[in-house]
């Protein structure tokens, strides 16, 4: 039976402020425990929260960033559940009237296509703390510096199709909320973490099927495997005539399988009410059409004027675009070296490559733009071959200077001098008659290629660095 | 939300035992049926309310005529752990400790 996979996600999104949602606690990551945690985030009898004006500023950038509705009046509500990371009893979250309401997403994919992926809403809430397990002869540690951290809990439509689709969303939402600087993005230290939806449903059906909910994904790599394994699960239960059962279970990376988890962890009996501590929030027109003046290029726009400006293609952009860090690097290194295409290939291929190969991300490159710009330009103005500069990138990588010092200092300036490459000519000619004799022979589709033997042994003998277009040239001539 | 008054509300015994479970608070087995019964009762006053015509009124959030507050984000609170888990009945490496929630 060929099934339907149907995939709804929620991410919570830290957001970047100083201090907490509803308190002046610092949110820094990494402090010792509980020493950024107030009385209001210890839920102290008489304690009441105040909204952190940031954490609205934020929720409202997103919204105008994915043309979603901005509620003009939202609302706090109280979430109920015991847990002894949660002191309060309660989340202090928005549940009927959220701060953003409908939007769109645009994603593109591999194979160049695009889908548009529905917004539901998306929501302020505090995080809570954490439960550490282990070390504690019978009893957790309850760390509660994390709680107050204001989240944006965004809310797709059930409209993602395959892991592919859902790691290209992801990757998109990283790219705009990075851009706009409502979060660092930090999935490691946990900034943005994903719920997933999941179920299938025969394939040309209208209706549902039943979906379990992954909890808690922290990277695009677990998203993708956490999706391929439960459409794998659901498939196998269905294909045999059982049914699935609505529940919420957890991603084990380690086994790369998920497990239910207990149902003692999952009342899911929220029991949302109006939280009395709160009042509604009213937004005018003013602050919201100031805050859509302040936002800026983002990543749509952005890969569309590089294709327009630069005349780059749709996917490069893409790329170049992905990341704000990425794309200032590349514009600063095209202005600089005034080729464009040939920057944008360079940043692509080399930089991108080397990143990887590191595990480094763009904000911390040891390559400054200029220094590329720089190597760019001694290949426009035939200093060095593209070759060479691979060479001279990879010493300017491990920080042997800029690319001017390490061609002076590794003598790999181009060979340009004609008395000097027409010795390397000759010397090659001279020993090679048989290829010489082949060649005179030969008619000119044949000499074409067979030219291509001496060009590699004058480049060769001068270790790379004769000037090709030159080589070529005096070989024509010699040859006869 | 439905206008129109349900029939006389009615709470068992096992709602309420799930009730208290969620809540996290004790009903002794022979209060349930007692506790039930008051609930209901209570759930009564709701008939009331019920028949009122709310047709185009939004739901209140709140009773005070006023909106939101906001506040600049300035970091205002120092640590004061040692100050917060004096008071604490257990805490190791500055973690507050509480009976096991997982096995």
């Amino acid at each position: 039976m060929q099934f339907e996979t149907v995939i709804g996600l929620e991410v919570h999104l830290q957001l970047a402020t100083q201090s907490k949602i509803f308190s002046g606690s610092a949110t820094t990551f990494g402090a010792e425990p509980n020493t950024q945690a107030s009385a209001v985030d210890l839920a102290m009898p008489g304690m009441l929260p105040v909204l952190n004006e940031r954490a609205v500023r934020y929720a409202v950038m997103f919204g105008l960033g994915i043309g979603a509705d901005i509620g003009r009046r939202s609302v706090f509500d109280r979430k109920n559940y015991f847990y002894p990371d949660l002191p309060k009893g309660y989340q202090i979250s928005q549940f009927s009237d959220p701060i953003v309401g409908r939007g769109t997403f645009e994603i593109h994919l591999e194979d160049g296509s695009t889908r548009e992926i529905g917004i539901t809403r998306a929501h302020l809430e505090e995080d809570a703390g954490k439960s550490l397990h282990e070390d504690f002869q019978g009893a957790s540690g309850i760390d509660l510096n994390r709680a107050g951290t204001p989240l944006l809990e965004i809310v797709t439509e059930p409209d993602i199709r395959s892991a592919e689709e859902a790691v290209a969303y992801l990757k998109a939402l990283h790219s705009l909320v990075t851009y706009l600087g409502i979060s660092d993005g930090n999935m490691a230290e946990g900034s943005m973490r994903c719920d997933i939806n999941i179920s299938l449903r025969a394939a040309g059906s209208d209706t549902l099927g039943t979906r379990a909910e992954i909890k808690n994904v922290n990277s695009f790599r677990f998203v993708e495997k956490a999706i391929q394994h439960e459409i794998e699960r659901q498939s196998d239960i269905l294909e045999d005539g059982g049914k699935v059962v609505q529940e919420t279970r957890l991603y084990d990376a380690d086994r790369n399988e998920t497990r239910p988890m207990r149902s003692k962890e999952v009342a899911n009996d929220y029991r949302y009410f109006p939280e009395p501590d709160l009042l509604p929030v009213v937004l005018d027109e003013a602050f919201i059409e100031e805050l859509r003046a302040s936002l800026p290029e983002l990543p749509r726009e952005k890969r569309a004027r590089f294709v327009s400006d630069y005349g780059l293609g749709d996917y490069d952009a893409g790329v170049l675009a992905a990341s704000r860090a990425l794309a200032d690097y590349f514009e600063a290194v095209a202005s600089e070296a005034g080729d464009a295409k040939i920057a944008a290939n360079w940043v692509q291929v080399e930089l991108l490559g080397r990143l990887n190969r590191d595990e480094r991300d763009i904000t911390d490159c040891p390559v400054p733009a200029a220094q590329l710009a720089q190597l760019i330009q001694r290949i426009l103005d035939n200093s060095i071959s593209g070759k060479i500069a691979k060479q001279v990138f990879e010493a300017m990588w491990n920080g042997e200077g800029d690319a001017d010092s390490i061609i002076a200092a590794k003598g790999l300036q181009q060979v340009s001098d004609s008395g000097e490459l027409e010795a390397m000519v000759e010397a090659v000619i001279a020993d090679n008659p048989g290829q010489v004799e082949q060649y005179r022979a030969a008619d000119e589709g044949k000499r074409k290629k067979l030219v291509g033997f001496f060009v590699g042994q004058v480049m060769k003998v001068s270790k790379g660095q004769a000037n090709p277009q030159m080589v070529n040239q005096l070989l024509a001539e010699k040859l006869g | 939300m439905s206008d129109t008054p349900s029939s006389s509300p009615c709470v068992d015994r096992e709602e309420i035992e799930k009730i208290a479970e969620l809540a996290r608070i004790r009903i002794a087995a022979d209060q349930s049926d007692e506790v039930a019964s008051r609930i209901t009762r209570i759930l009564g006053m709701f008939d009331t309310l019920q028949a009122a015509d709310t047709e185009g009124v939004a739901p209140m959030a709140n009773p005070l005529d006023a909106t939101q507050a906001l506040r600049p984000d300035t970091v205002t609170e120092g640590n004061r752990r040692d100050d917060f888990q004096a008071i604490a009945p257990a805490v190791e490496n500055g973690l507050y400790l509480v009976p096991k929630v997982i096995e």
